[in-house]
């Protein structure tokens, strides 16, 4: 996928301005916290349950060598294939390898970012495979030739006008004139066009929410029912996954999901939560012939053991965007690339390079509401600060922003001088706003006046005038 | 002023805030004016001039622990160290410590800075147990929780116990006055458009509460919102918490107002 990261600022300049957008923003805002808090209250012991998911996933991470082996070995044990790829050539071309062997001619596709990442419906296209997204939103996406902008929901942009209007754009073998009364009515339509396709299609595509090592499992969570058909219905299932998805075992990924629908839709679980272990056995009344893991590294590996480890423990739930009011101004295409929101300003510098992605983790007031409702408890702040001290090492910052903070950074060094400065600074502002008490615009203060008055000050420093009251013996 | 005050007037250090010196000196002498009716005697150190957010949060660690340093000689002897901002009593209260990470000597001071400080309301409510105020503020207000004091020092009901004994004072909260203002500290004018929005969004929460008065602990978010309020032609007055609770909104026009 081509990133826009680097234009970030003017992807939310227009996003901002369109009004589908900010429409479609507008009215799922409030639902998804509301949602979760709602989730939330009704299990007391859920804030331990953070705390339980954060420790199983740094305990897993810190010794993720051992698992992945234990885990491939159960995966072959089972009668599936680890296919271990360093990088995202390496994983499209695992996938195509597969695909070409057993003459794939269409593949059924679960929702995946990791999918998003490797971007492997171009690949597949390209080599004359047809990718057929099987997620309601991401069907529609297909259809429009667009992304996801968000990790769980991908068509979080779109209003149900647009999926009407694609749908009667694709489907043209129905009536024109059909009503869509209520969302499932959409959904009905998206079923009936993707039931011959899940029948005819040769190979499977699924992501994997969890890796679980004692077994050789892994897991899917969907709301639709469409993941199963995916994976079950072909001779083939590939499960793409990245390698921070393991966990060690059952336990912990039943712990794990506790969390995982509740932080994502408040949901206490998915509709259908899928268990896959290897190819069918005889006697089973369904499973694959074939099961492959295409175990994708990508640069995640590069993370251990650096400041930004913390990340490796996300489980996707997308609570942090759902609770963002910068992902909310912007929307998800904003960021540019796969992973939008606050898990996004960070994941993305680490996989596609803090140079093109500088802006993401700039683009946060630090709020912290992202990390007070993250499942596994990531310092998601923190993190988008560590991000902006390696690029003020490597001088990546602005310019003009570095010879202001130095300047600035020069006086607070030297109270005496700072005094004088600001004492200066001070009383010319209050007297220049003293009528008005602010100011409509001011040279060099754009980005404050150009959506925003600017408060003067009051005329005084407050050393100032404590120095003349302690003169005055009244302090 | 009532009170279960420890038995010592304990000594208290403000720490100002650069913005407070710069801009508003009046809540620096109402959080004097609200620390001495408490029954603390409070001393302003004269080296201060930043906590260090800004470099901080643009990655300049040097600058960032050269200012630490300057806040660690200053403030290093007194009981309390009391800040009229839940950001600058965060960077003091959680992030300073860490700054020195690889140098436990420095850590230990920090750590024992970082224990004693306190942001103002919640210093007077938490530590020195005042349960109330004399002063008077004819009208309704809504108060915004800035987002570090909420969620880094958890201030959420200390401020409104105080302002429920205000006489003549109706609190009446926002939808969500949980939801980050759009400043951010350098954020507003390095996404000037994002920050605009983001403030957009809150002043339409207050005004549709009805309050003539918006307060808050944090001046940074209060020039923000003033800013975007006195933009709209909003007739809403600003005004940080403290200067209510000391009673000294006479002494000055509310934030954006001039005095005529």
């Amino acid at each position: 996928m081509l990133a826009t990261s680097p234009a970030f600022k003017e992807n939310a300049t227009q996003a901002l301005a369109n009004a589908g957008l900010q429409k479609a923003l507008t009215r799922t805002r409030p639902q998804h916290p509301a949602k979760r808090a709602a989730a939330v209250a009704a299990l007391p012991e859920f804030e331990q349950l953070r705390d339980i998911g954060r420790d199983i996933k740094n305990h897993t991470i810190a010794h993720l060598d051992f698992y992945l082996e234990t885990w491939a070995g159960n995966v072959e044990r089972a009668g599936g294939k680890v296919h271990w790829c360093s990088t995202a050539d390496d994983a499209r071309a695992a996938v195509l390898e597969i695909c070409n062997r057993v003459n794939a001619k269409t593949v059924t596709k679960g929702k995946s970012m990791i999918s998003e990442e490797l971007g492997i419906n171009e690949h597949l296209e390209q080599h004359g495979i047809t990718p057929v997204e099987t997620d309601l939103g991401e069907y529609i996406l297909q259809l429009r030739h667009e992304p996801p902008s968000h990790i769980i929901g991908p068509a979080f942009h779109l209003n149900r006008e647009d999926w009407e209007e694609s749908f009667r754009k694709a489907h043209t073998d129905l009536p024109a004139d059909r009503v869509f009364h209520e969302r499932r009515d959409i959904m009905s339509e998206a079923r009936n066009e993707l039931r011959a396709k899940f029948l005819a299609a040769d190979v499977g595509i699924t992501g994997a929410n969890f890796l679980i090592a004692e077994t050789g499992s892994s897991v899917i969570v969907t709301n639709e029912g469409n993941g199963d058909l995916t994976q079950t219905l072909p001779r083939v299932h590939i499960v793409l996954a990245s390698i921070e998805k393991m966990v060690p075992t059952l336990e912990d990924a039943t712990s794990l999901l506790r969390l995982l629908a509740r932080s994502a839709t408040g949901q206490d679980f998915s509709v259908y939560t899928t268990f896959s272990t290897g190819i069918r056995r005889p006697g089973d009344l369904d499973g694959p012939e074939e099961y492959h893991v295409v175990l994708v590294d990508n640069g995640r590996s590069a993370m251990v053991g650096t400041e930004f480890q913390d990340m490796l423990r996300c489980i996707r739930c997308s609570a942090c965007m759902n609770h963002c009011p910068v992902y909310f101004s912007v929307g998800g295409h904003s960021y540019g690339w796969v992973y939008p929101g606050p898990m996004g300003a960070v994941l993305t510098p680490s996989l596609i390079g803090i140079d093109k992605a500088g802006h993401l983790p700039n683009a946060s007031t630090f709020c912290g509401k992202c990390e007070s409702v993250c499942p596994v408890k990531i310092p998601l702040p923190m993190l988008m600060r560590h991000w902006r001290e390696r690029e003020f090492e490597r001088h990546l910052t602005p310019k003009a922003v570095r010879s202001n903070l130095a300047l600035w950074a020069w006086f607070a060094r030297r109270p005496g001088l700072y005094r004088v400065a600001t004492r200066a600074a001070a009383a010319m502002l209050g007297w220049m706003g003293r009528r008005k008490g602010r100011f409509h615009s001011l040279p060099l203060a754009g980005g404050w006046t150009d959506g925003r008055d600017l408060p003067a000050p009051e005329g005084d420093t407050f050393f100032a005038r404590y120095a003349r009251e302690q003169r005055a013996g009244r302090v | 002023m009532s009170q279960t005050a420890p038995a010592s007037k304990p000594r208290v250090a403000l720490f100002v805030t650069c913005l407070v010196d710069l801009h508003r000196p009046t809540i620096g002498f109402a959080a004097i004016r609200l620390l001495e009716r408490a029954g603390c005697q409070v001393e302003v150190p004269r080296a201060q001039t930043c906590c260090g957010q800004p470099a901080y949060n643009t990655g300049d660690r040097a600058t960032t622990r050269d200012l630490a340093m300057g806040i660690l000689d200053a403030f290093g002897g007194y009981d309390y160290v009391v800040v009229p901002s839940g950001s600058c009593g965060g960077m003091l209260r959680h992030h300073l410590p860490h700054l020195f990470d690889d140098d436990p000597n420095i850590k230990a001071r920090a750590e024992a800075l970082a224990a004693k400080t306190y942001e103002l309301i919640g210093f007077l409510t938490d530590v020195m147990g005042v349960t109330e105020v004399q002063a008077a503020y004819p009208g309704t207000v809504t108060y915004h929780d800035s987002c570090s004091g909420l969620r880094e020092l958890g201030l959420k009901q200390q401020p409104r116990r105080l302002l429920a004994g205000v006489a003549g004072l109706k609190l009446t909260e926002m939808t969500d006055p949980e939801v980050c203002c759009g400043f951010g500290g350098t954020f507003c004018v390095k996404y000037p458009e994002i920050s605009v929005r983001m403030v957009s969004d809150k002043t339409r929460d207050i005004a549709a509460t009805g309050a003539d008065t918006l307060l808050a602990g944090d001046l940074g978010c209060l020039l923000n919102m003033a800013g975007r309020l006195k933009r709209e032609g909003s007739p809403v007055k600003v005004r940080h918490v403290a200067e209510v609770l000391a009673g000294m909104t006479n002494d000055v026009p509310p934030i954006g107002e001039g005095r005529g």
